[in-house]
């Protein structure tokens, strides 16, 4: 599959294949084709080349019944501000044969003591639950996502998490974009890191954490800060591989108990002294970075 | 690429749902529409208050006065007294009023526009002062004349006769009403459709719609028919504005202005729409909705009738729909026509407003 805004190829040779019930997301830096990708599987750009099949049914042809069982909320709509809340969902739910009740949805996004205020007047969390109510009212056996939390406080964050597992408990199937690392991790079941256009990893997070050579992380700063080149820490013992960067090294192991040691007494045998060591699980972010060379919010 | 294939059949879930018919859509986006047009009070400011203010300011500027009175100045000389009493004693005293004044006065004041004509008497007769660029002043010329003249034993050869007519009906306000109804179904059609259209889409919202199941027919049907509830208000408030204030008389039938009315009002909607077929920003689109009033405002007869411009351009301007629109509605609502005797009219609008939709289906963007 492929597409073209204007001469540029945003998408290319995308093969997914998305299971009832889970939440899939993809995952990549900003402009790396996800919203091109998401916005081609709604049936709202036509790839130029390229099959896509929702619910087994393709979009030419099937658009209405496709569109009465899918849930879209689009990365950045400004719902008409004079019309409240509680309108705005009438609204939406008009549109479909069996909506859900408007009532049930303001619960079930806490947005019912808002239900008489203006569109205007609402909170960017607020305004967010409820484009994402937009998308539930429908009664959807499919919800898009795009970039559902970006820009949110972390508070708000949680809230939409919550949303969307409370979906996929009524055996709800979600499709989400999203560039926040953390989101992917812990809210999807399995993932696309997208980069460029193209598909470089596809997994549930833990076995993309798992696939990486060395999935624990070490990182250290010298207090004179110049710690040396980075060959001289890779031939610690376990070191799968090492960056550096303004004098933070972050080295790559599979077993931080023999590293750690090792590394210590490189810094001692250097007279020099640690400003800082921290050890952690590896996440997403450096399959990434393993992946690509750069971070996943960096351009 | 492919997304889990379930069976269609609706089952059963934990969420309580409804069933809508098949208009629930139209009739919320309708809701919805009048709504936001209520919440928003420049809308009932230029949709409403705004012409009845147009009406009242044009309607007590250009009242009829109760007599049209000519004022004219007599530059003060030994036979000054002989003018006015000649005046005064015409047939046209009631409607000639003259004052005698110091030669320099009597022209500040004409230059001024106080005095329409200044007259100075000497031996050999009278000699007018006057302006040929001020019909006032070139018509109280004539007046004074003719009154003089009379005054002074002229015999008329043919005995000629008048009624004085002003009648309701025939005054400017009667002339005004009709042309401002006109304008503000144009302004708020151009306005109502373009402009909203064009926020939605730079909202994204016309987006969001297509993405849910809403018929874009609904859609489009809703814009519509608000514009029609609108105009309802519209007719009523100002037609019945010139009736209360101004005693208007509408002698033709309610349902033919009405009718007329509802196809202007759809018409500029159509042209609307085109406008906003593909505009991304509400700048560009407010250009060029004013770039396609503007030559209608000026040429369309609104405030003074269109025969003033030169006679090859009459056949365009007729052809434009704001002309065909003031046109059937004057002679509707002034001299009582029939909507059948307005069809060139009916039918220039029609034909701007079919073409206008159908290219602006044509060439719309939703996103």
């Amino acid at each position: 599959m492929k597409t073209y805004e204007g001469k540029v190829e945003a998408v290319r040779g995308l093969d997914l294949a998305i299971e009832a019930g889970e939440c899939f997301g993809l995952l990549g830096p900003n402009g790396a084709g996800k919203t091109t990708t998401i916005e081609i599987l709604e049936g709202l750009l036509l790839p130029t080349a390229g099959d896509v099949e929702v619910l087994g049914m393709t979009w030419k042809g099937h658009e209405r019944e496709l569109r009465e069982r899918l849930g879209i909320s689009l990365q950045e709509t400004r719902l008409s501000e004079k019309l409240t809340v509680r309108e705005t969902l009438h609204l939406f739910g008009s549109f479909y044969q069996h909506p859900a009740s408007v009532l049930g949805i303001l619960d079930e996004l806490s947005l019912r003591e808002k239900a008489d205020a203006r569109v205007g007047t609402l909170s960017g969390g607020q305004k967010q639950r409820l484009a994402v109510a937009t998308a539930l009212v429908g009664n959807p056996r499919i919800l898009f996502l795009d970039e559902p939390t970006t820009g949110l406080d972390p508070q708000s964050r949680r809230q939409l998490w919550d949303i969307v597992r409370q979906f996929q408990r009524r055996r709800g199937t979600v499709l989400l974009t999203t560039h926040y690392m953390d989101e992917a991790e812990r809210l999807c079941d399995r993932i696309a890191i997208i980069d460029h256009g193209k598909i470089i990893a596809e997994g549930t997070p833990a076995k993309l954490i798992a696939g990486l050579s060395g999935h624990h992380v070490v990182e250290f700063a010298l207090q004179s800060s110049n710690g040396g080149g980075d060959e001289l820490w890779a031939r610690l013992p376990g070191v799968q591989s090492v960056r550096s960067e303004d004098g933070l090294y972050c080295l790559r192991v599979d077993e931080p108990h023999h590293t750690i040691p090792a590394l210590l007494s490189v810094v001692q045998a250097k007279g020099a002294q640690l400003a800082h060591l921290t050890t952690r699980q590896a996440s997403l972010e450096d399959v990434f970075v393993h992946l690509t060379g750069r971070h996943l919010r960096e351009n | 690429m492919a997304l889990p294939e379930v069976q269609i059949e609706p089952e059963k879930s934990e969420v309580a749902t409804t069933t809508n018919g098949r208009w629930a859509g139209y009739r919320a986006l309708l809701g919805a529409r009048m709504k936001e047009l209520w919440r928003e009070p420049e809308v009932i400011f230029w949709v409403f208050a705004f012409p009845l203010l147009l009406a009242l300011g044009l309607g007590i500027a250009f009242r009829n006065k109760p007599a049209e009175t000519t004022t004219v100045a007599i530059v003060n000389n030994a036979h000054a007294q002989q003018v006015a009493d000649l005046l005064q004693g015409s047939r046209a005293k009631g409607v000639i009023h003259a004052d005698v004044l110091d030669e320099k006065v009597a022209f500040d004041g004409f230059r001024l526009g106080q005095y329409e004509l200044v007259i100075t008497a000497d031996d050999n007769g009278m000699h007018y002062r006057y302006d040929p660029a001020r019909p006032e002043s070139v018509l109280a010329r004539t007046q004074v004349d003719d009154a003089l003249q009379n005054a002074a034993g002229r015999t008329n050869p043919v005995k000629t006769e008048a009624t004085p007519s002003s009648e309701p009906g025939a005054r400017y306000i009667d002339f005004l009403i009709p042309g401002l109804l006109g304008m503000n179904l144009m302004n708020s059609g151009m306005w109502g459709i373009g402009f909203a259209v064009v926020d939605m889409r730079q909202r994204k919202l016309l987006k969001r719609f297509i993405a849910s199941p809403m018929r874009r027919t609904d859609f489009l049907l809703a814009l519509g028919s608000s514009r029609l509830v609108l105009m309802l208000i519209e007719v009523a408030l100002l037609l019945g504005f010139g009736v209360l204030i101004f005693h208007m008389k509408v002698e033709g039938s309610q349902l033919a202005i009405l009718l007329v009315a509802a196809l202007g009002a759809v018409s500029f909607g159509g042209v609307g729409l085109l406008t906003a077929s593909r505009a991304q920003k509400i700048e560009s689109v407010s250009g060029l909705i004013n770039l396609v009033m503007m030559p209608m405002w000026i040429f369309s007869g609104v405030f003074f009738s269109y025969e003033r411009f030169p006679q090859i351009m009459q056949p365009l301007i007729r052809a434009l729909p704001l002309t065909a629109l003031n046109d059937a509605l004057r002679a509707i609502i002034l001299q009582g026509a029939s909507m059948g005797s307005q069809w060139p009219q009916i039918a220039v609008m029609a034909a701007w407003g079919g073409l206008s939709f159908v290219l602006a289906l044509k060439w719309f963007r939703w996103s």
